[in-house]
């Protein structure tokens, strides 16, 4: 066993350079374990609010709003994400007429992908309501839009707590697949490690997948406390 | 918009045969890891149920460890690094793989092994990969169909004079099934998208064909969109096959 090197990589692993600068990862060039942290916190970011709408437009009753909606979640839950990867990778040039850069490219499929399992959580979370409330709000002079936006949606966003927490920890587990377009994240200085140092491959390896445990054994953890937080003044009758 | 597309030539030739194998890789490594993940994810499960605390905490690490740790580090893990721990006679036996491999029997005029199935270290450990990870996932919805099922059941069933595994087999596991069968169709579904992963490995499935496409053929766009529908059409039809049985076979209970 060669601990000592995976531990004297463990910079490399983090920040993806062995002099570690605070202002190199965040102004110039994101790398290592902060590019990963990146790629998913502004990829979480993003799918929100992709769910969110893609799931509402689920929702209309009307059937040009709703048809694209359902194909959108349908045929993205439906693909690997390695494949949409690729797909837009090679179709992003030929809309734009310039090469992408991989790290945007990837940023941008990591927000579609699981914007799509977002808007299914999003259309649980306002169907796991009563009826009533919605009626109850329409009675009192509330329009549709208004009672959507005052009532059902603070409700349902607490509904949809655990499930968004598990699309988080699937997304930050996701982000290693930008590794293989070279994006230089956590899984990627692996790979780099893995290549230089030949007789470590072990150690590298388990220290990187304790690395991502951390990160997403801290998420579920900061997850559970949310929860309890925001449903202190739920009913406790159920 | 100067890219020409050339859909007509992925239907014929080389790209056609191509996807063809690709497709059939990636079918045989998604059955072959989906039935070894579905006895080590019952056994897991079960380890995490019964009374022992060494076996609970072992079962809660591996869960634990492999749901949360990315698919792509557990193959670079498998294919790059497990020889450091596996026994050596056991790794040359791996590698040498025609002297346990049921020999190259023939089926309908095809060998079975060579043109069939390509089996080579990547493959096992691809399959190896998949499974592994594939198994936490399934131990744990398991193990949540069974616990969905009100523990009086169980007392119940001990009242009326069953003894503990028959009260499992005809009372907990019936209901605890058909709440199960859902989820695991689906992470059987998860499991034919990860799959894709195994590109990495060099293992030639349908995602490493499209790229075989894309550099030999120089047509990206085309590849992935075949690629991508054949993805599409199997979740498809997966997913109609557990609207269907969700329509037939779920009762609605009440508790």
């Amino acid at each position: 066993m060669h601990w000592d090197i995976a531990f004297s990589n463990l910079d490399y692993f983090l920040y993806g350079t062995t002099s570690f600068d605070w202002r190199f990862p965040f102004i110039h060039n994101p790398e290592g374990l902060v590019a990963s942290v990146i790629l998913a916190f502004f990829g979480i970011f993003g799918a929100f609010w992709i769910g969110l709408a893609a799931g509402l437009m689920r929702m209309s009753r009307r059937w040009w709003v709703k048809i694209p909606a359902v194909c959108y979640i349908e045929v993205i839950r439906g693909m690997p994400l390695l494949l949409l990867i690729f797909w837009f990778y090679y179709l992003a040039p030929v809309i734009t007429g310039q090469t992408m850069p991989a790290f945007s490219t990837t940023m941008f499929c990591f927000m579609v992908f699981t914007g799509a399992y977002v808007g299914e959580i999003v259309r649980a979370g306002v169907k796991a309501l009563p009826m009533g409330q919605m009626e109850a709000a329409r009675s009192t002079g509330l329009s549709h839009a208004q009672a959507m936006k005052l009532i059902i949606l603070p409700q349902a966003l607490r509904n949809m707590i655990p499930s968004f927490v598990n699309q988080f920890v699937s997304l930050t587990k996701d982000t290693s697949l930008a590794a293989i377009l070279g994006v230089i994240e956590l899984t990627r200085t692996g790979i780099q490690v893995d290549n230089r140092e030949t007789v470590a491959s072990f150690e590298i390896w388990i220290t990187i997948a304790c690395l991502y445990f951390l990160i997403c054994f801290i998420l579920t953890s900061y997850s559970r406390r949310l929860e309890a937080q925001l449903s202190r003044y739920q009913a406790r009758d159920r | 918009m100067d890219y020409t597309f050339h859909w007509a030539r992925m239907f014929s030739g080389e790209p056609a045969q191509w996807m063809w194998d690709g497709f059939c890789t990636t079918i045989q490594i998604s059955t072959i890891s989906l039935v070894c993940a579905m006895i080590l994810g019952v056994i897991i499960c079960i380890l995490r149920m019964t009374p022992f605390k060494l076996f609970k905490w072992f079962s809660l690490a591996y869960t634990e460890f492999f749901r949360n740790t990315p698919l792509l580090v557990q193959i670079f893990f498998w294919y790059n690094a497990s020889h450091f721990v596996i026994p050596k006679a056991i790794n040359d036996w791996m590698n040498d793989l025609y002297s346990w491999i049921p020999g190259p029997f023939t089926l309908f005029g095809h060998h079975f092994v060579g043109e069939w199935m390509l089996l080579n270290v990547e493959f096992i450990m691809g399959v190896i990969a998949l499974t592994v990870y594939t198994s936490a996932f399934i131990a744990e919805e398991i193990r949540a169909g069974i616990f969905s099922i009100p523990k009086n059941q169980l007392e119940a069933s001990r009242a009326v004079g069953l003894s503990f595994l028959q009260g499992y087999r005809y009372v907990i596991l019936p209901q605890a099934l058909r709440i199960v069968i859902p989820p695991l169709i689906s992470q059987a579904l998860n499991l034919i998208k990860n799959s894709s992963l195994v590109m990495v490995l060099g293992v030639t499935d349908l995602m490493y064909q499209a790229t075989q496409i894309e550099s030999y053929h120089a047509m990206p766009f085309e590849a992935f969109t075949v690629a991508l529908l054949i993805y599409l059409a199997i979740s498809l039809v997966v997913s109609f096959c557990i609207t269907m049985y969700n329509k037939h076979f779920m009762i609605q209970v009440m508790y």
